[in-house]
């Protein structure tokens, strides 16, 4: 299925898409796949699969803390593509969310050209701004993948056109001024975020991620957003478990319930 | 102008090298910063504060002094620019005053900075104290551990130093907990960067704040031996004392320009911080440029006896100066920089910071490849009193 496939059944229905994110390799390779696969069955739109890197500058403790685990562990980029095949027939398009470096050293091409290979739909990439990613433009269109890049409420018109002409699949909002961790409150700023991202474009959805972490939340960001994207609330079920039994049940009834929080909004 | 010193281009790439490589959320604070630093640069009033402030406060220009007993030792003319004699006792101080004017100008109330052994911490800290600026140091929590001394010295400053957990504990992990706090803070703080690396437009803001060492140097020289020098030598971590030399001297074609990387326990150990010499091309930090990576692109720790150059990664204009040739880029073993620094130590009765000894260091090993007799300007980048405890302890004066 592809990204656009899981938009079109969501509005079908009337209602937000559901993207969550996990890190490939954390707790091990095949603890992801498990967990991943369960976050599916339990109504997920459209997964996520985080590349552990070293550097992670736009995450906050929790997804830091899972990607060092990963690391630790000895995850590879090529763990992170088996990740991505294990999971792409699990009945939602799979994309993976890297910082840039990693695809550069793997050369762009060629990961672009093995992430095709192995179902995937494509990158987010927090990282990489549209004015630097000629090369990534090129090989995205070559093979066919989506390339969502970060819009922010800081971004200025020009900028945020120029960003949106350049995404294919979704745009993803990062409502925050803030790395990745769920929050109290979701942000004021988002819906404003949303509505300038739809002035701009009418003709993509529009992601809303940083700081979901329940039902309610997740159901008030649905009734503006076409995707509610949730990370840390979800790998946070998996960090906090005494065992995988443990973490991935958290994960199914966490997942479940955001679910129904996108049906309401 | 040559193209050797036209760059960075409008987007901050000198060459293939720089740009931006950082969250769509920091663009808009780094073009609010571009703007607000080149107006700053065309503005008489803001130059001859920073001149005033450099030349009252830090003490510049710095001299450039003739070295006799070590020239006679090594049979060449060395000429040492005395960084180590500016306020805090390093060249750093050039590029704190003058991102900490800016910032102010540009209204923020509030700095952040990062450090490794806690020098651009302190030189941050005292120059948010000297403007009035809150002040906040990210400092790696293995580094806070082995530099209590200069946490004391940031806090006495009254800057807040905040212990890093995350990742490897030390220096690059001290930049992305700054960048964080950024992504969150841009409205009323500024990151006051402490080298010539990271996203445009810091590469070329640091160099501009810190090019008066070359421009002084050069005049220096001139009057001292009538003549440019040879060679012109200094140490690159990030590389902000080698930029600064350098910058003056790209145009002038016949002042060959020598970079010296920690090689740390020798390059082929793979315990070392030669971004050039033993790196390849990668993003670090908001900039393309050389980095110590594995196989999959995760940065590798870099290894040296010197903290202020144990950084995987080079500012990306020493990455351009590389592959255009103009300048040469070699690698400076622990054991090499300590035999020179203890060599400054004896002969001239100067004790020179562990990076700098890396500078002296080279330029001793590059002299067959001059003409005999030639001058060389060696960048004094920082004196050696933070030193003191891993310089005895590397001689045996201290258990």
């Amino acid at each position: 299925m592809s990204v656009s496939t899981a938009f079109e059944k969501a509005r079908a229905e009337g209602r937000a898409a559901l993207v969550g994110y996990l890190p490939a390799g954390f707790p091990t390779v095949d603890g992801a796949v498990r967990a991943i696969r369960a976050m599916v069955e339990s109504g997920v739109d459209l997964v996520e699969v985080g590349l552990p890197y070293s550097d992670p500058v736009m995450d906050g403790p929790v997804i830091q803390r899972a990607a060092d685990r990963a690391l630790a562990g000895g995850v590879r980029v090529a763990d992170v593509l088996r990740t991505v095949e294990a999971v792409a027939g699990a009945g939602a398009p799979v994309v993976v969310m890297t910082y840039w470096n990693p695809v550069e050293r793997y050369g762009v091409e060629a990961f672009a050209r093995d992430l095709a290979a192995a179902g995937g739909s494509g990158l987010i990439t927090p990282d990489l701004i549209p004015d630097e990613a000629d090369e990534w433009l090129a090989a995205s269109d070559r093979h066919q993948l989506d390339r969502v890049f970060l819009v922010s409420p800081s971004s200025t018109e020009a900028r945020l056109a120029m960003t949106v002409a350049h995404c294919r699949g979704f745009v993803y909002a990062a409502s925050l001024m803030g790395v990745t961790g769920a929050r109290e409150k979701t942000s004021e700023a988002a819906p404003a975020l949303v509505a300038r991202v739809r002035a701009a474009r009418a003709d993509i959805p529009v992601g809303v991620g940083l700081g979901v972490r329940d039902g309610a939340q997740a159901a008030e960001v649905g009734s503006f957003a076409d995707a509610v994207i949730v990370g840390s609330a979800l790998v946070r079920c998996l960090l906090d478990a005494p065992d995988l039994d443990a973490g991935v049940s958290a994960l199914r009834a966490l997942t479940v319930e955001l679910a129904a929080g996108v049906r309401r909004g | 102008m040559s193209a050797a010193t036209a760059g960075p281009d409008t987007s901050g790439h000198f060459g293939r090298w720089g740009g931006r490589f950082v969250p769509e959320a920091l663009i808009a604070a780094l073009e609010e910063l571009d703007d607000a630093y080149r107006l700053a640069m065309q503005d008489p009033q803001f130059v001859a504060e920073f001149d005033r402030m450099l030349r009252e406060y830090a003490g510049t220009p710095s001299p450039l002094y003739r070295a006799q007993r070590l020239s006679d030792e090594v049979g060449a003319t060395m000429l040492l620019k005395r960084e180590d004699l500016n306020h805090t006792g390093a060249h750093k101080i050039r590029n704190v005053l003058g991102q900490a004017l800016l910032a102010k100008r540009m209204g923020k109330r509030r700095v952040i900075a990062e450090t490794g052994a806690g020098q651009h911490g302190v030189a941050s800290a005292t120059a948010a104290a000297y403007l009035g600026l809150e002040c906040v140091v990210y400092m790696g929590e293995l580094d806070t551990k082995r530099q209590e001394l200069n946490v004391a010295r940031m806090q006495m400053l009254g800057a807040t130093v905040v212990p890093v957990t995350t990742g490897s504990r030390t220096l690059k992990d001290a930049i992305n907990e700054a960048l964080r706090d950024w992504v969150a803070s841009v409205g009323h703080t500024h990151y006051l960067l402490g080298t010539a690396a990271g996203p445009h437009p810091f590469p070329a803001m640091v160099r501009d704040f810190v090019r008066g060492i070359g421009v002084e140097a050069r005049a220096q020289c001139l009057e001292l031996t009538g003549a440019l020098p040879d060679a012109v030598a200094a140490c690159v971590g990030g590389g902000s004392n080698a930029i600064g030399l350098f910058h003056a001297f790209v145009p002038d074609e016949s002042v060959r320009l020598y970079g010296f990387e920690a090689g740390g326990e020798g390059v082929e150990t793979g315990r070392h911080a030669a971004s050039i010499t033993g790196g390849s091309s990668g993003v670090l930090h908001g900039a393309r440029t050389y980095v110590l990576q594995d196989e999959d692109g995760q940065t590798v720790e870099s290894h040296s006896i010197s903290a202020g150059l144990d950084y995987p990664a080079v500012g990306p204009e020493h990455a351009w100066l590389h592959d255009t040739g103009r300048a040469t880029y070699r690698p400076v073993t622990d054991a090499e920089a300590m035999e020179a620094f203890r060599l400054l130590c004896r002969t001239e009765g100067i004790i020179p910071a562990i990076e700098s000894a890396h500078a002296l260091a080279g330029a001793i090993k590059i002299l067959p490849e001059l003409r005999p007799g030639a001058t060389v300007i060696v960048n004094l980048s920082g004196r050696g009193d933070k030193d003191v405890h891993t310089a005895g302890e590397y001689f045996g004066m201290l258990r």
